[in-house]
């Protein structure tokens, strides 16, 4: 067993569409700023960064290199972690161990992302992250990757697109709150239902968005008396390179988060995740990957999971809310989108969400989704 | 600093160009594409067959020995039209759509093959579907990908 390891604080640049008005590494100030400001720390504080974002949306290689000026890292141990989609759940998990491990007692994760930089191109940058031979010629990026997911969720439950699209429309009342948040106009079931298809059955509000943005989190083993949200469950479940390998097992595609989640669910002492998780942020693409991966979770039956969206149990004064911060639906930075999630949920356990403030979180469930369906689950505690 | 007025951005359009190697597994399968064959890879530890052919098992983390031939047909088990436009990594043009594709299990294989179907209209396709694998005709195969036009609906879809 290694250091208990703490999350002290957190910081989020408003993720927008386009923000023209910073670069890379003022973008990333703005998070880091923040992080440092919301655990009290100043610069020297930090022993270590771990800083990631999806490299070829913004065409940077060596991208750790261009960040430095805005993570403060001159001088300092500065990994670079890119995971795809988890990349930023992937920079928790890296503090997480730096910090556990005995290596450095505090340490900051950095994600980071400018998708307007390639003009909205994400898919073709995501098309390129994949088999250049066998299946880049059919792959539309992970909006048909996921529109694939949904048609195979959809024919084995027979749940309805109506019935997907109370997700978004949750999401984008919850991110009326949330300053943070890039969309957060109120949506209906009918416009959902009315807006473009993408990839059948995904409809463009269906879809998260493309943002700009960066988020920073503090992790330690030296919390002091300051708030803490600890660490308590840790999981990563890596999949196979082809898409058509993941999708062979048609009645479970994404079982790479059911065996993080049960991985995590052990370390945490976690037996009934429905009862026992105050809050949840999941990182939920589409809106049909929240009902199937809620599913994965174990938060609902397998087939069943629409009911937790259309009973109110997934509202923010439910009982058990589902992405209060609006989730990725509403933001969606693609590099810092992951940690934006351990952002939310450590602000929940610390009692320092503010508007987006659950009452009573002492338990919080997160998830990181990205490349071929991989996975990764990290539960916070109030208590060590 | 003074309040930022007229923010700029400057522009950059490289042009790259990348040869992929298939190695000796997906050189093996494009030959077979060339010859109108499908072929797979066989672990002889688990048993799994796997479609295109790789060097380690799915299943096992095995080598895999044996190539076999299969059937050029299958199952539906999933499918997407895709409708909205992005720029080609192949072309750096647009994509053209509408096209459809899916995940098809080759009779015999263990995992799915992602590729086109011939068919437009999802409300015509269903998750279970047979299907049968279309190639260009025979003088004008060359040994890549689009040797295989696309998989259509077979008998007793």
């Amino acid at each position: 067993m290694g250091e208990r390891v703490a999350i002290i604080g957190a910081g989020q640049t408003p993720h927008r569409s386009r923000r023209l008005d910073v670069s890379a590494p003022e973008l990333i100030d703005e998070a880091v700023q923040a992080a440092l400001a919301d655990a009290g720390l100043e610069p020297d504080g930090i022993d270590a960064i771990v800083v990631g974002n999806m490299e070829h949306f913004e065409g940077i290689h060596l991208s750790d290199l261009w960040a430095v000026e805005g993570t403060g890292g001159v001088g300092k141990p500065h990994l670079k972690i890119a995971t795809g989609g988890t990349t930023g759940s992937s920079l928790a998990q890296a503090a997480y161990y730096l910090v556990a491990g005995g290596m450095f007692p505090t340490v900051l994760a950095v994600g980071w992302e400018r998708l307007s930089d390639s003009e909205g191109e994400t898919t073709t940058g995501i098309v390129t992250a994949f088999d250049p031979i066998y299946e880049r010629p059919t792959l539309a990026g992970a909006v048909s990757g996921l529109a694939v997911m949904a048609c195979q969720y959809q024919a084995r439950t027979g749940v309805r697109a109506e019935e997907a699209a109370l997700v978004v429309v949750q999401a984008r009342e919850n991110a009326a709150r949330n300053p943070h948040a890039h969309l957060s106009k109120a949506v209906t079931v009918p416009e959902v239902l009315a807006s473009p298809l993408l990839s059948s059955p995904l409809r463009y509000l269906d879809m998260c968005p493309t943002s700009d943005g960066a988020c920073a989190v503090v992790f330690t083993s030296r919390p002091g008396a300051r708030r803490a949200a600890w660490v308590r469950g840790v999981a990563s479940r890596h999949n196979h390179t082809l898409l058509g390998d993941v999708a062979e097992g048609a009645h479970d595609y994404i079982n790479t988060l059911e065996q993080a989640a049960a991985d995590a669910y052990g370390q945490a002492g976690i037996r009934d995740p429905r009862r026992e998780f105050d809050v949840v942020e999941m990182y939920e693409p589409c809106t049909w990957a929240a009902l199937e991966w809620a599913e994965s979770l174990g938060l609902a039956p397998r087939g069943h999971a629409a009911a937790l969206w259309a009973d109110g149990t997934a509202r923010r004064d439910g009982d058990l809310p589902i992405n209060p911060s609006g989730g990725v639906l509403c933001a969606n930075p693609i590099g810092a989108t992951g940690l934006v999630r351990v952002a939310e949920a450590s602000a929940q356990v610390r009692a320092a969400a503010g508007p987006l403030q659950v009452d009573g979180v002492r338990t919080a469930l997160v998830t990181g989704f990205g490349g071929s369906f991989w996975s990764e689950v990290m539960i916070l505690g109030s208590e060590a | 600093m003074s309040d930022l007025k007229a923010p700029i951005a400057v522009r950059c359009t490289p042009e790259l160009v990348y040869n992929y190697a298939a190695g000796r597994y997906g050189s093996l399968f494009l030959q077979g594409l060339k010859e109108g064959r499908i072929l797979a890879s066989r672990c002889r530890r688990c048993a799994r067959t796997l479609v295109p052919p790789r060097l380690a098992c799915t299943g096992c983390f095995g080598a895999m020995e044996d190539a076999v031939e299969l059937e050029p047909r299958g199952e539906l088990l999933a499918f997407t039209l895709v409708a909205f436009p992005f720029l080609d990594p192949f072309t750096g043009i647009q994509r053209p759509i509408p096209y459809c594709y899916g995940m098809v299990r080759f009779a015999g294989a263990d995992n799915t093959f992602q590729y086109f179907l011939s068919e437009k209209d999802p409300a015509k396709l269903r998750v279970g579907q047979p299907v049968r694998a279309v190639f260009r005709a025979a003088a004008e195969r060359v040994g890549e990908m689009a040797d295989l036009l696309y998989f259509e609906p077979g008998i007793g879809g």
